[in-house]
Order: C-alpha cells, then structure tokens, then sequence
C-alpha cells in the first residue's frame, strides 16, 4: 500500500475517459456506460479495503468498540 | 522529513482530480477519499506512540481511567464523521454532510453524559455536606 493506488486510479480513470469518448464517437452509447460504471466498480472494490482498513485503525487507536 | 511527503501526496492528488473531474467526478471523489486515508495512515503512527505516553502519564498521576479513555473515544467518533461529512461537501452533498455531523454530536454526548452525572454527584454530594 502507497501512493501508487493513487496512480492506477488516475490510470483507469483515464483510460475509462478515452474508451468513453471513443464509444460515444462510433455511436455506441450503452457500452459507454457500461465502461464507465465497469471502472467505478473497480475502483470501488480498491478503495474498499482501504476504508475498511482505516477504520479499523481508528477503531484500535482510540478504543472504540 | 514527512511533512514533505505528505505535502506532495496533496499536490499530486489535486491535480489527478482536475483532471478527472471533468470527464468522471466519481472517480474524482474516490481520489480525494483514498487522499485522505493515506495522509492519515502517515501520520497515525506518531499519533499512536502520543497516546501511548499521554496513558503512561495518565496512570502515573493516578486519575481515572475511563475519562481519560472517553476523551479519546469523543476524538475518533469526531475525526471519522468530519472525514465523512467533508467528502459529502466536496462531492456536493451538503445535506447529508450536515446529518452525519449531527449524528457524531449525538454519539458523542451520549458518550460523555456518564462523565456529566459524575460531576453533578460530586457538586450534589458537596452541597449537602455543607
């Protein structure tokens, strides 16, 4: 873990952005979406685990249960 | 020194989210929220080695524990609903921001009122001694 999670997600957000205006110039609006919601999902499930492991951070440093 | 990585953690995220945040602001939101994770996971090390030495002290000085602990307690619940409730801001959800702070001010007096009857048995049992 790092700063490089901070780069895919830049990566794929703009790989999604290119594939998104590539589709809409060949007229394929519904695939479009798909691949923008396809790279919220990924990114998503990284971030995730991120949350979760900064609440369990805050959980065990200030005592909450 | 820390602080610089820290300060070029910030900068570089902010330019990422000028750029994604034409095209896809969701995308930019999980950006800043991973931004604000990974500064806390900088500095909660040192934070955690403070806390550490305030109990030392706490326990030398023969106070009571659990003040100290719910003290401790009130500033977690109030980082993570800020944490919260400033990405709601940022991502144009003011409303919902709002309500996660009242939630948090709400938790936190619950944790603190045994700590509130504990002073007025003290200033009551003061009053009828005199």
């Amino acid at each position: 873990m790092g700063i490089d999670i901070l780069f895919k997600i830049a990566a794929i957000g703009i790989l999604v952005t290119v594939l998104n205006q590539v589709l809409l110039k060949a007229g394929r609006e519904e695939i479009a979406m798909m691949v923008t919601i396809s790279g919220i999902v990924i990114v998503l499930l990284m971030v995730v685990n991120l949350i979760n492991n900064l609440f369990n951070n805050v959980k065990s440093i200030f005592q909450l249960y | 020194m820390e602080i610089f990585q820290i300060v070029s953690i910030g900068m570089i995220a902010t330019i990422i989210i000028l750029i994604l945040k034409k095209q896809n602001p969701e995308l930019a939101t999980l950006v800043s929220i991973v931004v604000g994770i990974l500064i806390f996971m900088f500095v909660i090390g040192k934070f955690s080695t403070n806390i550490s030495e305030i109990m030392r002290m706490v326990n030398q000085s023969r106070l009571e524990n659990v003040y100290v602990m719910t003290v401790f307690k009130v500033v977690g619940i109030a980082y993570i609903a800020e944490f919260a409730s400033q990405i709601c801001k940022d991502a144009g959800e003011d409303s919902i921001g709002k309500k996660i702070e009242l939630a948090g001010k709400i938790i936190i007096m619950n944790l603190s009122i045994p700590i509130l009857t504990a002073l007025m048995d003290i200033i009551l049992h003061i009053m009828n001694e005199i």
